[in-house]
């Protein structure tokens, strides 16, 4: 894969800028961040027909994070790609930045889906994908879950209805990076086994490392190309990928690393540029 | 007001839906399998395309009205009062509120007047749950040509609107000449010997009330709060300072909704004592429903006793 190199390059950058983000707030979500870090950037710049200078076009493809408080993967990202500027970082989860805690549609340029109640977001994806169908354009929409956020019932309601309006321009991926706030998914309360549940509401199930760009890469394809029903990628993740000290740390979902772990995560991550 | 002509404001909801998607290509409707109770069933005859049936999944039809609101169109979401706004509370509050999306709300089947199902299906919390929702509009028509009005309002807001509809044919009050202003309280009559606020299905008890009271010369008003937020304040103030007694009627909680939100704007403004009728604490039950409206104390004899 020609490009995989500055694909890398992006997502460390987007990783630094994860951790600079929960750092300066000393508040938000490391863990899952970094989790879908790789996956962020594959969409965005390579998958995502999306513009930073016209964020509303009508036929763009749509992204919600129904994982909402991964915020600060999504705003990295959409930095990275000229959505705003990074001065923003400062003021995130601040009273007076328009970077709030979880994403807010109505102030932030390129957020299609304000989110943060988990649960909900398949079922905004669902409503762009049908609003797609009803005016035949031909947008695509994504949606990024977690995988303790496919514990909520309404996940389940939204997934049958996608497979009953056959929204084969969703397509929707699952981080299933094994870990919610109280440890082990499969402990806390299974969604296992995950590709059986979605195969048998009529999805189109796609496992994958989700660290892989080339396997990211080949399950957006086969997504695109599948018709009639919409797809699931299950990609395997790592919670907190990046940084040795929060790799499979469910402790690391939602704190902010003190002045030393930051710093020696940012230096790790230097080393892998 | 005809009291021989009666229409359910839910059928009055199902006409002004359907020619409001003749006229309005963006307007889409979503219904969790209820089509026929709620009324929407015309619109999905008229226009199939634009017609979801979302089965039993009222959160998740919440949601997908926002997704398809995100994208430009005007979704009427319905479903009976309390699955709309009580099962589906956490997405009108974080899918529909918060994002501020254009998406009407329809609660049919609010209060006792559903009558025979009982307490499951009798939905007295309905205003209490959506006032408290910021940029909520919130229209509880009391007939037929109000509930027409209250459709094509809404399509005309770019923001989240609760409709609440009734199931219970109920006397038709006004005339195609009447003008309707969001937030403008209508008033009846110009009595000083009283004030009955009333909203939906309560206003035709009270104008019943106000009626029999003219014969004994005792001459009080009406005021039919067919928009409940915002609420019309200047009214709420104009009467209190001409009449008399002053009492609240709503077929719902007295907690939370419309007398709740009257006597905050008398507190602030003209602290002055009003008489809630309405449910105190306690469900509904089964029953016809103007049976189980005379349990709760909600008829005309009522405010008389009230006003006297």
């Amino acid at each position: 894969m020609e490009d995989e190199l500055s694909l890398k390059k992006q997502a460390n950058k987007i990783r630094k800028n994860i951790l600079k983000l929960v750092y300066k707030a000393n508040s938000g979500h490391p863990g899952g961040s970094l989790s879908i870090t790789d996956i962020l950037t594959y969409l965005y710049f390579k998958e995502l027909n999306v513009d930073p200078k016209n964020p509303k076009d009508e036929n763009r493809d749509r992204f919600v994070l129904s994982k909402g408080h991964c915020a600060p993967a999504l705003y990295s990202v959409l930095m990275e790609k000229g959505f705003f500027d990074e001065t923003n970082i400062e003021s995130f989860r601040q009273v007076d930045g328009i970077l709030q805690g979880h994403p807010d549609m109505k102030h932030i340029p390129g957020v299609d889906m304000t989110t943060g109640s988990l649960g909900q977001g398949l079922s905004a994806a669902c409503g762009m994908a049908l609003s797609g169908k009803l005016d035949k354009k031909d947008y695509r929409v994504y949606c990024v879950m977690g995988d303790g956020e496919i514990e909520e019932g309404q996940v389940w309601e939204a997934a049958m209805s996608a497979s009953h309006y056959k929204l084969d321009n969703l397509c929707v991926i699952v981080d299933n990076n094994n870990l919610q706030i109280d440890g082990e998914i499969g402990k806390v309360m299974s969604p296992y086994p995950i590709d059986q549940k979605f195969d048998s509401f009529g999805f189109n199930v796609v496992e994958i490392d989700g660290h892989n760009f080339k396997k990211i890469r080949d399950a957006f394809l086969e997504a695109r190309t599948c018709k009639g029903k919409p797809t699931v990628i299950i990609a395997k993740t790592i919670k907190g990928k990046g940084v040795s000290f929060m790799e499979n740390k469910a402790e690391w979902h939602g704190k902010a690393p003190n002045e030393e772990q930051y710093n020696q995560a940012i230096q790790e991550l230097e080393e892998n540029d | 007001m005809n009291k021989d002509l009666k229409i359910a404001t839910r059928a009055s909801f199902g006409e002004a839906l359907k020619e409001l998607g003749d006229e309005n290509e963006k307007v889409v409707v979503l219904d969790a399998d209820l089509s026929s109770a709620t009324k929407t069933n015309s619109f999905a005859k008229a226009h199939p395309d634009r017609f979801f049936d979302m089965g039993i999944q009222e959160s998740n039809m919440i949601g997908v009205a926002s997704g398809m609101a995100s994208c430009g169109k005007i979704p009427f979401a319905a479903s009976f009062a309390v699955f709309s706004t009580g099962r589906a509370y956490d997405q009108l509050r974080a899918s529909v509120a918060y994002p501020n999306q254009n998406v009407k709300v329809v609660g049919t089947h609010y209060g006792l007047t559903v009558g025979e199902d009982g307490a499951t299906h009798q939905m007295l919390e309905d205003i209490s749950l959506t006032r408290v929702l910021p940029n909520f509009t919130i229209f509880s028509p009391s007939d037929d040509i109000s509930a027409k009005w209250a459709v094509k309002e809404a399509s005309k807001i770019n923001g989240p609107v609760y409709l609440r509809f009734c199931r219970l044919a109920t006397p038709v009050i006004y005339d195609e000449t009447q003008k309707f202003e969001l937030g403008k309280g209508i008033c009846f009559g110009d009595g000083k010997d009283g004030t009955v606020f009333a909203t939906g299905d309560m206003v035709c008890k009270a104008l019943e009330a106000k009626e029999i009271l003219e014969k004994e010369n005792i001459h009080i008003r009406v005021v039919d709060f067919h928009t409940i937020k915002p609420i019309d304040k200047e009214l709420i103030i104009k009467c209190a300072k001409e009449t008399d007694k002053l009492i609240s009627i709503e077929d719902h909680s007295v907690y939370g909704g419309l007398g709740d939100m009257i006597s905050d704007v008398l507190i602030s403004e003209f602290p002055k004592k009003l008489i809630k009728m309405g449910v105190r604490d306690e469900f509904g039950k089964s029953g016809k429903a103007e049976e189980v409206l005379k349990a709760y104390g909600l008829t005309a004899e009522e405010i008389i006793e009230n006003l006297k």
